[in-house]
């Protein structure tokens, strides 16, 4: 009999499918993204041994240690964890929704806009740190309006929602670019080491209200999976299996752009992971569907890694990690772009 | 006795069974649907008076259609006629204006998607296969109206995808990717995915688009044995009219939105029928094979001009 390549866990009237890869290659991010992110709290232009680190996290570190570990490093790494996490998600979720990969929230312009929210709200309304994160979520929600409001008709159509996407998000920039003209030199500079993507400023308050809010929303992603692996099919032959695409776009776009934006709100519009997490999750899993879960940690191990090497590459100096995932990231849209238009040209 | 020969091709003896004023009287049977008193048919599936069309423009209005029960029923018309809208319409991908489609005596729009999806299936004509799935992965989703959170993977599920990739003669090709299939296997497995829904109702938006004579008759006669065997129900849009009337049990003609015709093949297929409906002169004869009939277009009568003959030209 030929092999399906399916297979599931059945317990009496339970059946629930599993790929033996995609498991594998979860468990496998997770370990490297918790790899990862331990080696960051441990290696840098300061060492801290191992040992030294569990002394801290249990209590009995010195003072300095504790300001190193417990302080600076790990709250930026549980950050770039979530946001990481975030980010991989919500480019599943668009690339799926948009059946592009180029739909991805950071290069339709959502991440752009939601800087334009939070930048509004730094710069304009004076709201402070929590002001800017209300408004980068406001941002990127108008974004995600506007774009999709100009990319429906008929249904959605991918490349008319990237085309409309990277042309508004241009036009974001150059709103950005203004305010921060506009405003005086010292909020301009901070606002500019934001605007390019930065992890320097976390701390336990931004996770505090960080962790639950992209926790929630991923856990409400993972629950659109089976959905949204039928809505990667042209809508009619999602409708005729009994799947209307246009409530669940709604609902899936919203979480998205949340995801996104909170992102955005937390460590400022960081180029490129959303939108290569889920190509190289699907890679390694070789799997169909949106494998939220996979890009999810891909995402995160991603982060974790630009962070790392945008923290210490460059001592004494630091590079905001918006730098390194664009350098990183501009090659692999290059790459992607090349490939995408070879196989439209095929 | 359905739509006689004599029928003048513009009459719609059958297309409004309901109708008041008409003698015929459908009653309630089974499952909602219909049975018509004069034939004996039973409809499951039925648009009543329905308007369709796309934003602001209007392609049918007050259009009926009856699909007989374990009919194979083939539409046919010109570029344009209706005759995708009115499938559409039929699937529930396109909301009626005014009037209803009615499965099973319900409302077709407000039944849930998913329960109208286990007795209704649809093969559009627009496929996009997702990156990178493989064959068996993608009839696979063919089993989406049957399953669940907690049931997702059943054994039903496994022998109506081997069922499906049986039928569709595409077992070989199960762990292929759909990227690396010519056009005539990529139509089978679209076809076997929508047999994996199992449906007793199966609607095919010109499925035999892209593929050669060979695999036509190949996908015709999957269909035909669909329904003399397990007994399924049939709507297909079809452009070829030879083919039509050879696989239909119930022909039906469409003109600028409306139904014209409809019936038994050999008894709505008629010379001044075509030159009705699609604006060609031909001669109708019976089909040596099977003496259905044989639609030949007639020598340089076509009526668009693009060599017009030499004597209009004086």
């Amino acid at each position: 009999m030929v092999d399906l390549g399916i297979r599931a866990v059945r317990l009496g009237p339970l059946a629930v499918r599993v790929s033996a890869r995609s498991v594998l290659v979860c468990a496998l991010l997770a370990v490297v993204a918790v790899a990862a992110a331990t080696a960051a709290v441990l290696l840098g232009e300061i060492q801290v041994g191992l040992p030294r680190l569990l002394v801290t996290l249990t209590g009995g570190g010195s003072a300095f240690e504790e300001y190193l570990v417990l302080d600076s490093r790990l709250p930026r790494v549980v950050t770039a964890l979530l946001v990481g996490l975030a980010l991989g998600i919500s480019g599943a979720v668009f690339q799926t929704v948009s059946r592009n990969p180029l739909g991805s929230p950071d290069v339709i312009g959502f991440e752009t806009g939601a800087a334009t929210g939070g930048l509004v709200a730094l710069l304009v309304v004076g709201g402070g740190v929590a002001g800017a994160s209300v408004g980068a979520v406001l941002g990127g929600m108008a974004t995600a309006v506007v774009v999709y409001a100009l990319a429906l008709r008929n249904g959605l159509d991918g490349l008319r929602l990237v085309l409309i996407g990277v042309g508004l998000g241009a036009l974001l920039l150059s709103v950005n670019a203004l305010l921060i003209v506009r405003a005086d030199v010292y909020d301009a500079q901070e606002a500019g080491g934001w605007l390019v993507g930065n992890l320097a400023g976390a701390s336990w308050d931004g996770i505090g209200w960080l962790a639950p809010l992209v926790l929630a929303l991923c856990a409400g992603a993972l629950a659109l999976s089976r959905p949204l692996t039928i809505a990667e099919l042209a809508d009619d032959s999602a409708a005729g299996l009994g799947q209307r695409t246009d409530r669940l776009r709604l609902t899936a776009i919203t979480v998205g752009v949340l995801l996104s934006s909170l992102a955005v709100a937390a460590a400022g519009p960081i180029a490129f992971v959303a939108l290569s997490a889920p190509q190289i999750a699907r890679r390694l899993t070789a799997a169909s569907g949106p494998n939220l879960l996979a890009s999810g940690l891909a995402g995160a191990t991603l982060l974790v890694l630009a962070d790392h090497a945008a923290r210490e590459l460059f001592q004494p100096r630091q590079v905001p990690v918006g730098v390194v995932t664009g350098l990183v990231g501009g090659v692999f849209l290059a790459w992607l772009l090349t490939r995408e238009w070879r196989k439209g040209h095929a | 006795m359905r739509t006689p020969l004599s029928t003048p091709p513009n009459a719609r003896p059958n297309a409004r069974p309901n109708a008041p004023g008409e003698s015929r009287t459908t009653t309630p049977t089974r499952r909602g649907s219909t049975a018509d008193a004069r034939t004996g048919h039973t409809h499951r599936l039925r648009a009543d008076a329905v308007t369709l069309g796309y934003d602001r423009r209007v392609i049918s209005e007050d259009l009926t259609l009856a699909v007989p029960d374990g009919s194979f029923t083939v539409i046919v018309g010109a570029n344009g006629c209706g005759k995708s809208t009115l499938l559409r319409g039929l699937a529930r991908l396109l909301k009626p204006a005014a009037g209803a489609v009615h499965l099973d005596g319900r409302e077709i729009h407000r039944a849930p998607s998913k329960e109208v999806a286990r007795r209704l299936g649809l093969l559009p004509q627009a496929q996009v296969a997702p990156d990178g799935i493989t064959v068996a992965d993608l009839v696979a989703r063919g089993r989406y109206p049957h399953q669940s959170l907690l049931r997702q993977w059943t054994r039903d599920d496994e022998e109506a995808v081997r069922d499906a990739l049986a039928a569709t003669g595409v077992e070989d090709l199960a762990e292929r990717l759909v990227d690396e299939l010519s056009g005539g296997q990529r139509q089978r497995v679209w076809l076997a995915m929508a047999l994996a829904q199992r449906t007793e109702i199966l609607l095919l938006d010109e499925p035999t688009t892209y593929l050669d004579i060979a695999h036509q008759v190949e996908v015709l006669d999957l269909c035909e044995r669909l329904r003399a065997e397990r007994g399924h129900t049939l709507v297909a849009v079809l452009h070829d009219l030879n083919l039509a009337c050879r696989y239909a049990t119930h022909l039906v003609a469409m003109k600028d939105g409306a139904v014209v015709a409809e019936g038994a093949p050999d008894e709505v297929i008629t010379e001044a029928l075509v030159e009705h409906v699609y604006g060609l002169a031909c001669r109708v004869l019976p089909d040596p094979e099977c003496g259905t009939p044989l639609v030949i277009p007639r020598k340089n009568v076509s009526t668009v001009p693009s060599t017009p003959p030499k004597e209009e030209l004086r």
